[in-house]
């Protein structure tokens, strides 16, 4: 879906929001692709929700403009833009029935009756709803909702959907079950939803583009393969998923290939690398615990990204388990590995010396 | 649990009914009490001594003789066009007074409610602030004010926007303003406590699906101030209905309020049976909207379970 030829539904251009010495929002300039699932990932305080509701209309941006659709819509209200958006508290009126509620928007656009009673009622068979259309919100349960929320949202057929941490307020089955259902109803009517979330998980499994903010800026934009195999930087790296950083210094730069020295693991690593790195330069490359193999015997044929170290702790999850390696100079590295295999009896134990190594192809080098 | 835990529990929750049962104590005592006194004066019928009314019980040579029991009062005060005219020209005012309160009142509590905290503890302050002085004192300020050579007069007189003084005392006039002076806070905070409570992301949704500020406030803040209005009205609208300082002391002679009958009957002409069955019918009046209320919040209470 980041086809090229697929137009921008918004667009993002140098958007800044500044409270008082506050700057929530910092120069984001984004494209968003009509008909994608795109989420804006950060952790509380990065500027997220300030963005969303820069996008809904509810805040006005310090300077930049936002445009839907090739329409400039800095400065249109809420009740104007082709725009709605979900509440993380789902901000269900509490004095209207479930139907009443989905019907609200309906209503303020001046339908003819028939046409709303129509529209709702297809939007609540949607969100499979149809049989709760009288109840009040209060007697609910948050799934109900949360889909509730989403039908109103919906019924107005809003060229752009946005929604602020959809699941936080499910636990953790019916999230993964909603999460599913959130992408497929997208599927169905494809219209461009943005998410907001703190939850790597649910950008990764729903998205297919994210934006990674932090501390108001954007620090990367990719699919969720681009952001977890590539990221941009040391922030990407760190907050999506788990991974080792390791610190070191530059001896070598041939073959589009960087050696290099890690002091606090003992080892010599390598990594590709275009770019230019001198040798002296310190740098920072980064691996994924799942992408490296741990044994206790030394890997044949290899000598660099091997690292030795001594198990210190061992987390068996039934399909995984994950190590903790620690070397001679204190550096701990992470490491899970598939249990492939049947077998109750672990092939690496506690207090065990084991070879840790990895492709060079696996080997992410940051540069900030 | 552990048992001597569990027995903690039952010991405090045995205090916890007995604590419970206070408030019905002071009703008893200080609510039920007098009015059951007062029931049985209008029974009575009124004559020249000390009390001025016939006893209930009647004693004999032979000891009880039976009850002595009569409706007269209650026939009286229906028979006679005059207390009808009054109860209701005191509900008709009690509810002018009540929704001018609301007309005033709804707006201040919005404004203090959406203030940042601090300067909404300060705006509540202020509300309350005229509790400090005596009630009795504030009215009679304001016939300082609103005389005919009282402070406003003689400023008007002196701007030359009128030649003779404007008569503003002494009038229904003077009674509405002073009943909207002095119950506008019972009608303030009531407001204030259910708008504060209010989600404002419910304003945001509303705005969002294509309302208007005044749409969203039309369809969103005012029905579910619904409790609010209804409590600050009551809180109002009954003691307005039997007020006796304001129309006393603010009102002309054709303001007719119980409150001034009552105390007419009480010590104009000392006939205590018929004030006190006055009085009996005033309360039954006004218990009607307190139980209609009752009804309207258990039905509400019920719907959200």
């Amino acid at each position: 879906m980041s086809d090229p030829k697929t137009p921008a539904l918004v667009r993002i251009e140098g958007v800044t929001k500044r409270y008082d010495e506050v700057t929530a929002v910092d120069d984001v300039s984004l494209e968003i692709l009509k008909g994608e699932l795109f989420a804006i990932l950060g952790s509380s305080g990065c500027g997220k929700t300030t963005l969303l509701r820069m996008l809904a209309g509810f805040e006005h941006p310090t300077s930049g403009r936002i445009l839907i659709d090739g329409a400039d819509m800095t400065d249109v209200p809420p009740y104007e833009r082709p725009v709605n958006l979900m509440f993380q508290s789902y901000a269900l009126f509490p004095h209207m029935t479930v139907e009443q509620n989905v019907a609200y928007g309906l209503k303020k656009e001046g339908l003819p009756l028939p046409q709303i009673r129509e529209r709702v009622a297809e939007m609540l068979a949607m969100v499979k709803l149809g049989p709760l259309a009288g109840r009040k919100p209060e007697k609910l349960s948050g799934g109900e909702k949360q889909r509730v929320a989403l039908a109103r949202s919906l019924v107005k057929r809003p060229k752009l959907l946005l929604l602020d941490e959809p699941l936080a307020a499910l636990d953790k089955k019916l999230r993964e079950h909603t999460q599913f259902e959130l992408a497929n109803i997208q599927y169905q009517l494809g219209t461009t939803f943005v998410v907001v979330t703190h939850d790597q998980d649910e950008a990764m499994t729903l998205a297919s583009r994210i934006a990674v903010m932090h501390e108001g800026r954007i620090a990367q934009v990719g699919t969720p393969g681009e952001v977890y195999e590539y990221p941009a930087n040391r922030y990407v790296a760190g907050f999506v998923g788990n991974i080792n950083l390791i610190e070191g210094r530059v001896t070598g730069h041939e073959n589009g290939r960087v050696t290099l020295r890690a002091d606090t693991l003992d080892a010599e690593l390598a990594v590709a690398c275009d770019g230019g790195a001198s040798p002296g330069d310190e740098v920072c490359v980064a691996v994924r615990p799942e992408k490296i193999t741990i044994s206790r015997e030394a890997p044949a044929g290899c000598d660099r990204n091997v690292v030795k170290g001594i198990v210190r702790d061992l987390g068996y999850f039934g399909d995984q388990s994950l190590y903790r390696v620690r070397s001679k100079s204190g550096a701990v590295t992470q490491v899970s590995a598939q249990n492939l295999r049947r077998s109750a009896k672990l092939t690496v134990e506690w207090d065990d010396e084991v070879y840790l190594s990895w492709e060079i192809g696996s080997t992410i080098l940051l540069r900030t | 649990m552990s048992e001597p835990a569990e027995s903690h529990d039952e010991r405090s929750l045995h205090w916890l009914r007995r604590a419970v049962r206070v408030p019905y104590f002071w009703l008893l005592l200080f609510f039920l009490t007098p009015f059951l006194i007062i029931l049985k004066i209008s029974l009575a019928e009124p004559i020249v001594a000390q009390p001025p009314f016939t006893p209930l019980l009647e004693w004999g040579a032979a000891g009880f003789e039976g009850l002595r029991v009569t409706f007269s009062n209650y026939a009286f005060l229906f028979q006679d066009g005059y207390y009808g005219i009054i109860y209701l020209s005191s509900l008709k005012m009690a509810a002018i007074g009540t929704l001018l309160c609301l007309l005033l009142g709804y707006p201040m509590a919005y404004y203090i409610a959406r203030q940042p905290p601090g300067r909404r503890h300060l705006l509540l302050l202020a509300v309350i602030l005229p509790f400090w002085i005596s009630f009795l004192l504030r009215v009679y300020a304001w016939i300082g004010l609103l005389n005919n050579r009282g402070i406003i007069n003689e400023f008007l007189l002196w701007t030359g926007i009128i030649d003779a003084p404007l008569q503003m005392l002494y009038n229904d006039f003077a009674v509405y303003l002073g009943i909207v002076y002095s119950y506008l806070p019972f009608m303030i905070l009531p407001l204030y406590a259910n708008l504060e409570r209010l989600d404002l992301d419910l304003l945001d949704a509303a705005a969002d699906l294509g309302a208007r500020r005044w749409q969203a406030f039309v369809d969103v803040t005012l029905p579910l101030s619904v409790p609010g209005i209804i409590g600050g009205c009551l809180l109002v609208f009954i003691p307005a209905v039997g007020e006796f300082t304001i129309p006393a002391l603010l009102g002309g002679a054709d303001t007719l309020m119980i409150g001034r009958v009552l105390w007419d009957e009480f010590f104009v002409n000392r006939d205590w049976p018929v004030a006190s069955a006055v009085s009996v019918v005033l309360l039954l009046l006004l218990i009607a909207p307190i139980m209609w209320f009752q009804r309207l919040q258990t039905r509400e209470h019920e719907a959200a379970r």
